[in-house]
């Protein structure tokens, strides 16, 4: 005979201003095989744990029901509590008569009635309920990190410094991501590469990081402390072990008008090139896609040159494959394209440029070595527009989000130019300054008052050109929304972060969950942000959403640490609510008819076949397995099983039938 | 289908076309691309800001400005509005306000003789007898002499005809001019 | 083979802008195509009465809409921009409000069935005169044009949902196809001053003025468009642009009906060329014997 005790939680005003919670516990206290119940203010609180503690052991309890908020808030509290008191935690469950109850109905009779109800649904899951143990699991202590720009960076640097094996892979044939393409940083206006490089090398000569660039990630599988990886090392056509750096290649190739990613397309690379002058690692990778030798057959002069034999055509892909425990996801962002905009030309005008490529501009390794040209005719531009809010808050062109980052990269373009052309003008439209981080504001009225950016408040209608200057229709509102026409020489759009192409697909490699723009989900946006809901996936960086670099830092140091928190235990505990397959004696030995749809719809891959066999070796016949380390209790099988073989522990169909039936 | 006039702009605007006045922003990319802006005494913009207090001072201002009789139509605004606000038939509310409490600007009392010489030419004849539409136009606003040596060129090109086209139900048209209030 | 659709001319068709007409039957009869004019027709309403009162703005081109339905007319082209911009828009708010329909029906006698719809004349161009397919071009255009779409055609883009609302480009393929040399310029969908042409004749003199600065600075020697009411402001009105900027110009607007009829092979005289104010020879032009487009004024 079970012997329940249930304890009903008012939750402060949360479920006692809705659900007469004394109600609940006096009618529950009548249910058959409830032996004591109870009413109180904060079940979760000590006290509230202690008065459980106490029931189990006075009145040997062997079951417990809480009658309180969502299990996703406290049922591990709860079984800890129970566990304590000497019962199995797996003997205690949750009725949630908060967000199924209280938190969505009025108060009334009716309300405290479905409050019994969900109670007495409950106990009679918990007579069914077994003592289960947490399926215990090794954890691999390599953490896998996908991007290799500044987040990718200092997590990786953060997670192999306390101890850990990292594999980093990049994409780009060098890491540094977007920092590392920027000229100046905000607030400091510290050179941005000078304070990423030194980072760059770190990776590269840390004994605990394996860095694979110009490499992709082809699938996940596994589960947390347990994933397998598979990672695309895409053909770079050189030997990277006998590459010694030497540039000779790319100073011999004969193609060199591909237009340079590195540089947002202002200038130009070569078809076997090294992104930039710093690149980690510094060796060359083959366009194939625009190199001679591979559309037309002919050349090969890189080859030929090479002094160490370090070209090789033939190179493949190669595929290789990991373990680790967690990944931390800093894939990063991109930007639109000034063909974005059809009243900013759709992309016609030369002059008019993102800016990023304004970064390049101004960035003493870029196309123009550092000196603010004019892309069409390399002169130096007399006005200069800039243009903030070119695409984000924009709901008709499908980007209502703020870029975050617009304004501060903004007023630094603006001083840049003034300090690079002091008698130059420099227009910011405007609509407001978003400038909230530690100095930000001071540094933009520096640019203001300091270097004369004059800034007006109002939005661009369009720009078209007249006479070889491009003609920008604006406004002032702070002056009566006049129209004001300025004639520019160039034009800096500070165009929208976007999550960058082939976000979605990473997503569901990785699967984890991702929002209507494709940046990547945080668990919970308030207070775990640097975690997805898939455990043992992280996120650090823009590819959660658009930020600036000591934010990305700050998060990937975070992402760190949670890597390092999981990595600090020997093995991780699994709950033990897990799909099993019937298996009884011979000659049945199983109710499964083999047909494996469970296999076919199983999201982990958790089910296997397992052949069964008589004691003489003799095979029966195949049936399905679940493996309990890849089960994550889904349930989805034991719903498409024909033949009921398969069971949820913990959510057996006797217990949903029975939860079922007390209800009638 | 019509609604009271004393009710606040705002709220006839989101009845007769669905939006909310709260979603304008205030950037002024309607008013920096509005090809007459410099003529207006209030810019679009500024339209919308004084709809957005649901004051009835502030309403008056904005249907009694010149803005919304020299507003084209021409869409430009709308275009372009970052927050996909669809300005002329907002302007449409004001303007049918306007000349329904005959509250009009001075200056724009021309272009409304000028709309309402068309419609009395429809009422009359179903469709546009172009010359006596002008004539009409001449006698509400008493200049006689505006494009008086345009006229001529036209007529000899056969551009004008002298005497009105009409639609055969004349009566439907008078009764569908009746039935609006018009 | 004869293809049939319904065609509403609109009072400027039949009125001041009747070349557009012209051009467009000889067109339609070299395209193989017959326009059914709807029975009784009557004014759309133009800017007048949308401006003054909701309810004509919407039951004047609601009655035209019906007895397009009742003479079985299922597309209906409507050349002039802004009858096509009044009849899509009405077509749009009755589709999305069944009580305007039944209101619009109490005044009018019977309710619009959803069953006809206006196309404008681009959507028709592109229809009946398809890259590839349809007659020969027997006299290529051979000169530089500034094709001008003006407000209506392209915009509001949900209810004419065509082409690129800043930068379109279906007038430019059409006039490559006939010979001509479409040129890039900014000003492209920029309003030329519309209805305000009889009470404001000064700012449509200035924005019809900068439409064709910014045409002929850039070369163009024809502007081809297709909607009345630009047609007649930068070309009735020429003198009042050339008062108002102090400069002269010569460069003539036609209409794409005109120009692609021309190209087609249907004379010169046929067109309704002479009605335009601004003169224009088209043989001349072909033959590259054009004039500066426009200079400064010295007198009128």
């Amino acid at each position: 005979m079970s012997r329940i005790g249930v304890f009903v939680c008012h939750c402060g005003e949360n479920i006692g201003a809705t659900v007469d919670c004394a109600s609940v516990a006096e009618r529950s206290a009548s249910l058959p095989g409830v032996v004591h119940s109870i009413d109180y203010k904060y079940m979760c609180s000590d006290p509230g744990q202690n008065l459980i503690r106490e029931a189990i052991r006075e009145k040997r309890l062997d079951g417990v029901v809480v009658a309180a908020c969502s299990p996703r808030m406290h049922e591990p509290t709860f079984r800890r509590t129970c566990s304590e008191a000497g019962l199995n935690g797996f003997l205690c469950e949750m009725a949630n008569i908060r967000e199924h109850c209280s938190w969505v109905h009025d108060k009334g009779e009716v309300t405290t009635r479905k409050a019994a109800d969900l109670v007495c649904m409950t106990v009679e899951k918990v007579k069914r309920n077994r003592p289960l143990s947490a399926i215990r699991v090794p954890v691999t202590k390599t953490a896998l990190v996908l991007g290799g720009g500044i987040a990718g960076i200092q997590a990786s640097l953060d997670i192999a410094n306390s101890g850990h094996k990292v594999i980093l892979v990049e994409k780009d044939p060098s890491i540094g991501g977007h920092m590392s393409q920027l000229s100046e940083t905000f607030p400091t206006l510290d050179c941005s590469q000078c304070i990423l490089t030194p980072r760059m090398v770190e990776v590269a000569q840390h004994p605990n990081i394996t860095l694979f660039s110009y490499s992709e990630l082809e699938s996940l599988d596994g589960f947390i402390g347990n994933f397998r990886a598979r990672i695309r090392k895409k053909a770079r056509k050189v030997n990277e072990k006998i590459c010694n750096g030497c540039g000779l290649c790319s100073q011999k190739c004969p193609s060199k008008k591909i237009p340079s990613e590195f540089n947002a397309a202002l200038g130009n690379r070569t078809a076997i090139y090294v992104p930039f002058p710093q690149a980690v690692p510094n060796k060359p990778v083959i366009d194939t896609q625009n190199c001679r030798y591979f559309t037309t057959g002919k050349c090969g002069i890189c080859k030929k040159l090479c002094p160490t034999g370090a070209i090789d055509f033939e190179q493949a892909d190669e595929i290789v494959e990991v373990d680790v425990g967690a990944v931390v996801c800093a894939t990063g962002f991109g930007v639109v394209q000034a063909d974005f905009f059809p009243e900013y030309g759709y992309g016609k005008y030369k002059d008019v440029i993102t800016g990023l490529q304004f970064e390049r501009l101004a960035s003493a390794s870029g196309p123009t070595l550092g000196e603010i040209r004019r892309p069409s005719d390399g002169t130096v531009p007399q006005t200069v527009v800039f243009i903030a809010c070119a695409g984000s808050r924009d709901s008709a062109k499908g980007i209502p989000y703020c870029s975050k980052i617009c304004c501060m990269y903004t007023a630094k373009h603006a001083m840049l130019y003034k300090h690079k052309q002091h008698s130059g003008k420099a227009y910011v439209f405007y609509m407001d300054i978003r400038a909230g981080g530690k100095n930000y504001d001071e540094f933009v009225r520096r640019a203001i008052e300091e270097d004369h950016a004059h800034y007006v408040r109002g939005r661009v209608s369009r720009i078209f050109d007249r006479h070889g200057k491009l003609v920008v229709k604006g406004v002032d509102t702070l002056l009566g929304s006049r129209p004001l026409e300025i004639e520019a020489d160039m034009v800096v759009l500070a165009t929208a972060a976007v999550a960058n192409p082939g976000a979605e697909e990473l997503a569901q490699k990785l699967h984890i969950s991702y929002d209507s723009y494709s940046f990547f989900s945080e668990a919970h946006p308030k207070l775990r942000p640097v975690e997805t809901n898939t455990a043992g996936i992280f996120l650090a960086g823009a590819c959660q959403a658009p930020k600036d670099i000591p934010e990305s830092v700050a998060q990937a140091s975070g992402a760190a640490a949670k890597v390092a928190a999981l990595f600090s235990k020997a093995e991780l505990a699994r709950e033990p609510v897990v799909a099993s397959v019937h298996r009884c004696a011979p000659p049945d030995y199983s109710r499964c008819t083999g047909c494996f749809l469970c296999e076919t719809v199983c999201p982990y891959r958790a089910i296997e076949q397992e052949t069964l066999k008589t004691r003489d070796g003799k095979t029966v016949r195949v049936v399905a397995r679940v493996n309990p380390g890849l089960c994550q209790g889904c349930g989805t099988c034991v719903a498409l099983c024909r033949v009921k073989a398969i069971d949820l522990d913990g959510f057996t169909n006797e217990q949903l039938y029975a939860e079922v039936r007390a209800l009638a | 289908m019509s609604s009271n006039p004393s009710d606040p702009l705002a709220d006839q605007v989101f009845q007769m076309t669905g939006q909310s006045v709260a979603k304008c922003y205030q950037c002024g990319k309607c008013s920096a691309g509005c090809p007459l802006s410099s003529e207006m005494d209030l810019p679009p913009n500024q339209i919308l800001r004084l709809i957005q207090y649901g004051d009835p001072g502030l309403d008056a201002k904005a249907v009694e400005c010149y803005s919304i009789w020299l507003c084209l139509s021409c869409h430009t605004c709308s275009a372009r509005c970052p927050q996909g606000i669809d300005l002329p038939p907002v302007m449409d509310v004001l303007r049918q306000r306007s000349a329904r409490t005959g509250r009009v600007h001075r200056q724009a009392r021309k272009i409304v003789a000028f709309h309402r010489s068309f419609l009395k030419s429809i009422r009359s004849h179903g469709r546009l007898f172009e010359v006596g539409t002008i004539a009409s136009y001449k006698f509400r606003t008493g200049k006689f002499f505006q494009d008086l040596f345009l006229a001529p060129r036209i007529l000899l090109k056969g551009k004008l005809g002298l005497l009105p086209h009409s639609v055969c139900d004349r009566k439907q048209v008078r009764r569908v001019f009746e039935s609006t209030d018009e | 083979m004869v293809v049939q659709i319904g065609y509403f001319p609109g009072c400027s068709l039949q009125g001041s802008s009747r070349e557009f007409e012209q051009s467009l039957k000889a067109l339609a009869e070299k395209l193989g195509v017959s326009l059914e004019e709807i029975p009784d027709w009557n004014c759309c309403g133009a800017s007048a009465a949308h401006n003054l009162n909701n309810e004509l703005g919407l039951a004047l081109p609601a009655r035209i809409l019906i007895q397009a339905e009742r003479a079985g007319l299922e597309e209906i082209l409507v050349p002039c921009a802004a009858c096509f911009s009044r009849l899509a828009s009405t077509v749009h708010e009755l589709n999305k409000h069944a009580s305007v329909r039944r209101h619009l029906a109490d005044v009018l006698g019977a309710e619009y069935g959803g069953k006809t719809r206006p196309i404008n004349i681009l959507e028709f161009l592109g229809r009946f005169f398809p890259e590839g397919q349809g007659p020969e071009v027997i006299q290529p255009l051979a000169c530089k044009v500034a094709c001008y779409y003006g407000c209506l055609l392209v915009r509001p883009t949900e209810i004419v949902g065509r082409d690129r609302p800043e930068d379109p480009q279906e007038m430019d393929r059409l006039m490559s196809r006939v010979g001509a040399e479409p040129i890039d310029w900014a000003f492209k969908v920029d309003c030329c001053g519309a209805g305000l042409t009889i009470p404001r004749p000064d700012l449509v003199a200035r924005l019809s003025g900068a439409i064709l600065e910014d045409a002929t600075s850039r070369g163009a020697q024809i502007i081809v468009l297709a909607c009345p009411m630009c047609h007649t402001n930068l070309d009735m009105r020429r003198a009042d642009i050339e008062r108002f900027t102090g400069k002269r110009y010569t460069i003539p607007a036609i209409y794409v009906t005109q120009a692609i009829a021309y190209a087609l092979g249907v004379p010169a005289g046929e067109l309704g060329l002479k009605r335009h104010l601004v003169p224009i020879n088209l043989e001349k032009l072909r033959a590259g014997d054009a004039g500066p487009a426009s200079a400064p004024a010295t007198s009128q």
